[in-house]
C-alpha cells in the first residue's frame, strides 16, 4: 500500500480528513467526499498528496469530473493490423488491470519497477475509443455518430503528429513520477496490439498550490471559468443518460493541441490582451463585472459607444447560456523547448468533454473559428476525438459493454 | 503486494530452511515420490484450495519456452510442497535459478517447491518459476491460461493466470538433472503480434 498506510489513525485524523491515506477504499471514499463539495471546498494536506486515491471502478470513468490533477499525459495509439475484437478485449483487460492496481497505489502485475507504483497521488487512467477502434472491432454501428474527425476549420494548421488515434489513455496524477510510471506500464502492455501515435504531456499548478481556482494558461488567462457548475446540469451536459450499456454513462472527448504564440502576444499591452479575451487578466471577471463568475453584460456600452466587451472577444464568441449545451473543459498547459533565439514552444492541450460533440462542441468551435480575436495568437495544430466509454465494476474491464 | 518485491535473498534462505526440514522428515509430504501416495499428515490441517495464489501471470510468448509466476500463500499449519504443474498448451517443469560457472541458469527444482506453513513463496523472474517447456500454440498477451498444481499429498488445485507482455526473464536453461528437450529454444519467444 502507500507509504503512509501504516500510520496510526486517530479519531481527529478521520474527522478532519488528515487520515486520507489510511488505505485504498477508505482513502477513495474520503477523497470523493472532499471533492464532491466543489472545487477547493477542502484541500488535501500537502504531505498526503502522494497517498490520495481516486477510485478507478464505477459506472462512469474517473478523470472527467475528477478535480483536475497537476500532471497529465495523453497517449494515443494506432491499432496494429490484426488487432480485432478479441485482441481488443485482451488489451483492454490488461490495461484495466494496470489502471485498477496503480490507481490504488499497488504495483502493476509483473511491474518491473514496483516501488514506482506505491504512490497513486490521485492517479486516474481514462480510456478513450477513436473511430478506428470501432472499425477494428467490426462494431462501426455502435460508434457514437459524433465520434468522428472534426470538420476542417479555417484556423486549423493540423499536424499528423498530434492528430487522430484509435485508442487514447489520459493519465493524470498529482505527481509526475506516478504519471511517468503509469505511462510506461500501459505502453508496455499495449505494444503487442498498438503503436504509439502521439503523446502530449501537460501540467497545471501543483496540487494544493491554488486550491479551487480556475487554472491559468501560459497567456496568464484564467481558463475554464465557464465550465458547467457541478450538479445535475453538468451531468446532462457531460454524460449520456440512457441507451444501451455501451453508451449509457459514456461521454466524448475532443483533444486539441493549441499552439500559443507568446512572441506576438508579448507585443500586446495589458488592455488589448483583456479586450481580446473579454475578461480581466487578474480576476478573470468579465470586463463588465468585478468577480470571475459575474454574468457578462454584452449590451453594456462605454463612453465611445462601443460595447465594453468586444463583439469578437473570446468570451463573447464562446459564450453558452444553456447549461446542457456547455462543454466541460479540463485543459493542461504544455511548454516545449524554446528555439535557439528564445522563441517559446508553448500552448494548451485543450480537452473538452461533452455528451455529444456535434450538439455541444461544434457550434462553439464554429463561432470561434469564424471570428475570435484570440485566433490572432493561437493556432490549432492537433485534433482528435474519442468516445469515453462507461466505467467498469471491480473485476470488470473498460470496454466490456462494447466488446465483451 | 509488497511481498512480491521482497529480495530474493530472504526467500532463498527461507527455501533452504524448508528444504532442510524436508530432508529431516524424509519423503513424507516433501519428495516427488509421495505424489502417488497422499500424505494425510500433510493435508490434515491444510484448508480447501491448499494454497492461496496471488497475482498469477504468465509471460506471453509465440513459441518455445515461457514461464508462469505468482505468489503461493500457505495459510495452513503444515508445509505444502508443489510437486508438479500442468497446463494444456505445454509440458511443464518446476524450475529454480542457480549459479553455474559464474552465471545464473535455471534448472528443474528437485523435491518441488515448498511453501512453509503460515508463509508464502514468490515465483518471479530470476527466481523459482513454473516453466512451460515447449508451447504448442502461442500464448498471446491478455490470454487467460489455466494451470493445475499437484501437491505432495496428491491433491491438486487449478488457477488462472493472465499473459503479460514481458521482455525480462530471459534465463538460459541448464536442464541439470533432467534431459534437454530437442528442438527447444533456450530463450522464450516474445509475443509481438496480437494474432497467432
Amino acid at each position: 500500500m502507500t507509504t503512509t498506510s501504516d500510520r496510526p489513525v486517530s479519531r481527529r485524523g478521520l474527522l478532519t480528513g488528515s487520515a486520507l491515506a489510511t488505505g485504498g477504499a477508505l482513502t477513495g471514499a474520503a477523497t470523493l467526499r472532499l471533492t464532491a463539495d466543489g472545487p477547493g471546498a477542502v484541500q488535501v494536506p500537502v504531505a498526503q498528496v502522494g497517498g490520495a486515491v481516486e477510485p478507478f471502478h464505477g459506472a462512469r470513468q474517473a478523470g472527467v469530473a475528477t478535480e483536475p490533477q497537476a500532471h497529465a499525459t495523453f497517449v494515443a495509439f494506432t491499432l496494429k493490423p490484426g488487432t480485432d475484437r478479441a485482441a481488443l478485449g485482451r488489451l483492454l483487460r490488461l490495461l484495466s488491470d494496470d489502471a485498477a492496481r496503480l490507481t490504488r497505489g499497488r504495483p502493476a502485475l509483473a511491474d518491473t519497477e514496483p516501488e514506482l507504483g506505491l504512490l497513486p497521488a490521485r492517479l486516474t487512467v481514462t480510456f478513450g475509443f477513436g473511430p478506428g477502434l470501432y472499425a477494428a472491432a467490426g462494431l462501426g454501428d455502435r460508434r457514437p455518430p459524433s465520434v468522428a474527425e472534426l470538420p476542417a476549420f479555417r484556423i486549423d494548421r493540423l499536424q499528423p503528429r498530434w492528430s487522430g488515434g484509435d485508442l487514447l489513455l489520459q493519465i493524470c496524477a498529482d505527481d509526475p513520477l506516478t504519471v511517468a510510471h503509469a505511462q510506461r506500464v500501459v505502453i508496455k502492455d499495449s505494444r503487442p496490439f498498438a503503436a504509439v501515435r502521439w503523446v502530449q504531456q501537460g501540467f497545471r499548478r501543483a496540487a494544493g498550490a491554488e486550491p479551487g481556482r480556475t487554472q491559468r494558461n501560459l497567456f496568464g488567462q484564467l481558463d475554464g471559468t465557464a465550465n458547467p457548475t457541478p450538479g445535475a446540469p453538468t451531468d446532462a451536459a457531460v454524460w449520456v443518460p440512457d441507451g444501451p450499456a455501451w453508451l449509457r454513462d459514456s461521454t466524448t472527448l475532443v483533444v486539441r493541441r493549441i499552439s500559443m504564440n507568446l512572441e506576438t502576444w508579448d507585443l500586446l499591452g495589458r488592455t488589448d490582451r483583456e479586450l481580446a479575451v473579454g475578461r480581466r487578466l487578474d480576476t478573470g471577471a468579465p470586463l463588465t463585472g468585478t468577480a470571475e463568475h459575474d454574468e457578462p453584460d454584452f449590451a453594456a456600452t462605454g463612453p465611445d459607444g462601443l460595447t465594453v466587451i468586444p463583439d469578437f472577444s473570446h468570451l463573447t464568441r464562446a459564450h453558452v447560456t444553456d447549461d446542457r449545451q456547455k462543454i466541460l473543459r479540463r485543459p493542461y498547459n504544455y511548454d516545449g523547448t524554446p528555439t535557439a533565439d528564445g522563441h517559446a514552444d508553448s500552448g494548451l492541450i485543450f480537452t473538452s468533454y461533452q455528451a455529444d460533440v456535434t450538439r455541444q462542441f461544434l457550434p462553439i468551435q464554429r463561432r470561434l473559428a469564424e471570428r475570435d480575436l484570440l485566433n490572432e495568437w493561437t493556432t490549432p495544430i492537433g485534433s482528435a476525438v474519442f468516445a469515453i466509454p462507461p466505467g467498469c465494476p471491480e473485476g470488470g474491464w473498460i470496454g466490456q459493454q462494447l466488446l465483451g | 503486494m509488497s511481498s512480491t518485491t521482497v529480495g530474493s535473498r530472504r526467500r532463498r534462505v527461507h527455501l533452504l530452511a524448508a528444504a532442510a526440514a524436508c530432508l529431516a522428515l524424509g519423503a513424507a509430504g516433501c519428495g516427488q515420490s509421495s505424489a502417488a501416495e497422499p500424505s494425510p499428515s500433510a493435508s490434515a490441517s491444510t484448508p480447501a484450495g491448499v494454497l492461496g495464489i496471488r497475482d498469477p501471470w504468465v509471460k506471453a510468448a509465440d513459441t518455445g519456452m515461457t514461464a508462469a509466476f505468482g505468489t503461493l500463500v500457505n495459510d495452513g499449519n503444515s508445509d505444502v510442497t508443489v510437486t508438479a504443474a500442468a497446463t494444456e498448451v505445454s509440458p511443464m517443469e518446476l524450475h529454480e535459478m542457480t549459479m553455474k560457472d559464474g552465471k545464473m541458469v535455471m534448472q528443474p527444482k528437485q523435491g518441488g517447491i515448498v511453501v512453509r506453513a503460515h508463509s508464502s513463496t514468490t515465483l518471479e523472474p530470476g527466481g523459482d518459476h513454473l516453466m512451460l517447456m515447449d508451447l504448442k500454440q502461442p500464448v498471446k498477451a491478455g490470454d487467460q491460461l489455466t494451470f493445475t498444481l499437484t501437491f505432495a499429498d496428491g491433491k491438486a488445485q487449478t488457477f488462472q493466470a493472465v499473459a503479460k507482455p514481458f521482455t525480462g526473464a530471459q534465463e538460459s536453461y541448464d536442464p541439470g538433472h533432467g534431459e534437454p528437450m530437442p528442438g527447444m529454444s533456450t530463450t522464450p519467444g516474445t509475443s509481438t503480434s496480437p494474432v497467432s
